[in-house]
C-alpha cells in the first residue's frame, strides 16, 4: 500500500512537471533562440541548446532601428506601465471601498455601471475615444494611454470588492467607535488589509500594460515614444530578412520585467483573488 | 467649520468622493464614447471631416454590412474562435487547477509554471515566436519532417490558419486556472471526507462536489473569457495580419482595418455596434441557461 502511494506520487509529480515543461517550452525555445543564428533557428528543430552560442544577438538587437536604441523603448514602457499601474491601484481601491462599504444613494446604479463596463467590448468605444482624443489634440502623447487608468478599472474594482467581503465589518465598527471617520477606516484599516488583492492588481495590471499593443499602436506616432511591444514588432518588420536571433534576444529581454514582478509577488497571487462573493 | 466636517462625513458624500474616479471615467471614457459611436454609425465620419459637417448617411453603413462578404466571414471566424477556444481553455484551466490542489510544497512552483503562458502570452514577443513555430520552415514542420510526415503550411491555408491562434489562446489558460484554484481552496474539506465515507470515488467526488461548488466560478470565467475572446486582436494582427484570404480576419481586426486602414470610421462604428449586440445576446444566453447548471447554496 505504501509503495503504491509513493509510486502514485512520483507519477503525479513527473506528469505535472512534464506537462508544465511543454507549456513553457515555447518561451524556453525563444530564450535559446536568442543565442542562435538564423540558420540554427530555422533548422535546429526542437533543440533548446544552441550548437554554437552566438553572443552578439543582444548587442545587435539593442541597437534598435532608425538610430533609437532599445534603452529608449524600455524606458518608455517603464514610464507608461508604472504610471498606469499606480493609477489603477489607487483609483480601484478607492472605488471598491465606496461600492462595498459605504451606503450612499445611487450605489446600486454605479455598481451596475461598473459591471457593465467590465463586459463592454473595448472595440465599441475605440473609434469615438480615438476621435475625441484627436479633437483634444492629445493623440501622439501619453495622456490617452495613462489617464483612463486613474479612473478605476472595473475588473480590479470587482476583484477588490470580492476580497473586501472577507474583511470583517466588525473592524469598521470598532474603528468607528474609536472615532475614526470613513476616510480613516479606509486609510488605516481597509487599505492595509487589502494588500494581497493590491499585489494581485499590480502583477496583472503590470503585465497587461507592459504587453499592451493596441493602445500605443493607435495613439503614438513617433518612434521616440514607442514602448517595447511596438518596437519589437517594428524591429521584426524593419529588415527584409528578419534577424531572428536579435529579435528573440530583444523579445527575451522584454519579458524580464514581467517575470521579475511575478517572481517577487507570486506567493500572493492565489491569496489575493477573492471568490467568496461569487457563490450564489 | 463643523458643518463642513459633518457634510464630508455623510455617507452620501463619502460614497461619491470615493466613487468619483469611476463615475468620471465611466462618463468620459465609456458612456460618451459609446453614445458617440452609436451616432457616428449613421454618418460618414472620418479623420478629415470630423471638425466640419459630418455627412449623415442614415442606415447606409448597416446596409453595407449585409452585402459585405468579409464582414460575414469575419463574424463566422470570430464565432468559431470563441466557441472552440473558450471551452477548451476553461476545461484545461479547471483540470490543471484540480490537479494542483494536492498538499505539496511543489504546488506553488507548478502553479507558477502553468501561469507563465498567461503571463507572457499577450506579448508581441510570444506572438512572434508563435509565428515562427508554425511558419512553413518553423519548429512544427521541422519536427513533422523529421518524423517523415507531411509538413503543413499552417498560415498558407485559410482553413488551417485559425487553429494556431486558437491553440495560442488555449495555451494561456493560467489566469482562469488561478481563479479556479482560489475557488477550489474554499470548498470545505469536510464535503470530501463525508463523500469518502459514503464510498464515493475520485470521479464521483469531482462531478458531485467539486464541479457544483465551483459552478458560479465557471460561469464567471466563461463570461470573462468569452468577452475577451471576442476582442482578440493582437495575435491576429501580428501573426497573420488577417490572412490568408481573410481566413483569420478576426472581428476586432476588421473593425480596426476599416477605421484606420480604410478610414471608414462610420462603418467601423456600425460594425462595433453589431458586435456589441452579438456579444450581449451570447452573454444573455449564458446567463439564462446558467440557472440550469449553476449551483447556489441557497437551494439544496
Amino acid at each position: 500500500m505504501k509503495a503504491r502511494k509513493i509510486i502514485g506520487k512520483v507519477i503525479y509529480h513527473l506528469f505535472v512537471l512534464a506537462f508544465g515543461f511543454c507549456m513553457i517550452y515555447p518561451v524556453l525555445w525563444m530564450i535559446s533562440g536568442s543565442f542562435k543564428d538564423n540558420a540554427q533557428i530555422l533548422t535546429g528543430g526542437l533543440s533548446l541548446v544552441p550548437k554554437e552560442v552566438i553572443k552578439t544577438n543582444y548587442a545587435t538587437g539593442w541597437r534598435g532601428f532608425s538610430g533609437i536604441t532599445f534603452a529608449t523603448f524600455f524606458k518608455n514602457s517603464g514610464i507608461l506601465t508604472s504610471i498606469a499601474t499606480f493609477g489603477t491601484l489607487v483609483s480601484s481601491a478607492l472605488v471598491s471601498y465606496s461600492l462595498s462599504r459605504v451606503h450612499f444613494k445611487g450605489r446600486g446604479l454605479w455598481f451596475s455601471c461598473m459591471i457593465a463596463t467590465m463586459m463592454l467590448p473595448g472595440q465599441v468605444i475605440m473609434i469615438p475615444s480615438f476621435l475625441i482624443w484627436h479633437k483634444l489634440g492629445l493623440v501622439g502623447t501619453y495622456v490617452p494611454l495613462v489617464l483612463p487608468y486613474f479612473c478605476g478599472q472595473a475588473f480590479f474594482i470587482y476583484q477588490m470588492m470580492q476580497f473586501m467581503k472577507g474583511i470583517p465589518r466588525e473592524l469598521d465598527e470598532a474603528a468607528k467607535i474609536d472615532g475614526c471617520s470613513k476616510y480613516g477606516i479606509f486609510g488605516r484599516i481597509i487599505f492595509p488589509l487589502l494588500k494581497p488583492s493590491l499585489i494581485t492588481t499590480v502583477i496583472i495590471q503590470f503585465y497587461w500594460k507592459w504587453d499592451d499593443y493596441m493602445g500605443p499602436l493607435l495613439y503614438l506616432n513617433k518612434p521616440q515614444q514607442y514602448p517595447v511591444s511596438i518596437a519589437i514588432k517594428l524591429f521584426a518588420d524593419a529588415t527584409s530578412t528578419t534577424d531572428y536571433g536579435a529579435m528573440f534576444a530583444m523579445s527575451s529581454l522584454s519579458l524580464i520585467p514581467v517575470f521579475l514582478i511575478f517572481l517577487f509577488f507570486n506567493r500572493y497571487l492565489v491569496q489575493g483573488i477573492g471568490t467568496s462573493g461569487l457563490k450564489g | 467649520m463643523n458643518k463642513i466636517k459633518k457634510f464630508f462625513n455623510k455617507d452620501n458624500t463619502v460614497g461619491y468622493v470615493f466613487a468619483f474616479p469611476f463615475i468620471f471615467g465611466f462618463l468620459c471614457f465609456s458612456l460618451i464614447p459609446m453614445f458617440t459611436s452609436f451616432i457616428y454609425s449613421f454618418t460618414d465620419v472620418s479623420l478629415m471631416n470630423m471638425n466640419s459637417d459630418i455627412p449623415f448617411v442614415g442606415l447606409d453603413k448597416y446596409a453595407k454590412l449585409i452585402s459585405d462578404n468579409i464582414f460575414r466571414k469575419s463574424l463566422g471566424i470570430t464565432l468559431k474562435y470563441v466557441f472552440i477556444s473558450v471551452p477548451l481553455k476553461l476545461a484545461f484551466a479547471l483540470l490543471v487547477a484540480f490537479l494542483l490542489t494536492r498538499k505539496s510544497k511543489m504546488v506553488t512552483l507548478y502553479r507558477s509554471l502553468y501561469y507563465v503562458p498567461s503571463l507572457v502570452g499577450g506579448s508581441i514577443a510570444v506572438a512572434l515566436v508563435w509565428k515562427q513555430i508554425f511558419a512553413r520552415r518553423g519548429l512544427i514542420n521541422t519536427v513533422l519532417a523529421d518524423l517523415s510526415l507531411h509538413t503543413v503550411n499552417w498560415f498558407g491555408d485559410q482553413k488551417l490558419a485559425l487553429y494556431p491562434l486558437i491553440l495560442m489562446s488555449v495555451w494561456q489558460f493560467g489566469s482562469s486556472m488561478i481563479i479556479f484554484a482560489a475557488g477550489l481552496k474554499e470548498i470545505p474539506q469536510s464535503y470530501y471526507e463525508a463523500a469518502m465515507i459514503d464510498g464515493a470515488n475520485g470521479f464521483q467526488r469531482f462531478f458531485k462536489i467539486t464541479l457544483p461548488c465551483l459552478s458560479p466560478i465557471v460561469l464567471y470565467n466563461l463570461i470573462m473569457q468569452t468577452i475577451s475572446a471576442f476582442m482578440a486582436f493582437t495575435q491576429a494582427f501580428v501573426i497573420t495580419a488577417g490572412g490568408p484570404n481573410n481566413g483569420t480576419m478576426m472581428y476586432a481586426l476588421y473593425v480596426y482595418n476599416q477605421a484606420f486602414k480604410y478610414n471608414d470610421m462610420g462603418y467601423a462604428c456600425a460594425m462595433s455596434w453589431v458586435m456589441l449586440i452579438v456579444m450581449s445576446i451570447i452573454t444573455l444566453v449564458i446567463f439564462k441557461t446558467s440557472k440550469m447548471w449553476v449551483f447556489s447554496e441557497a437551494d439544496s
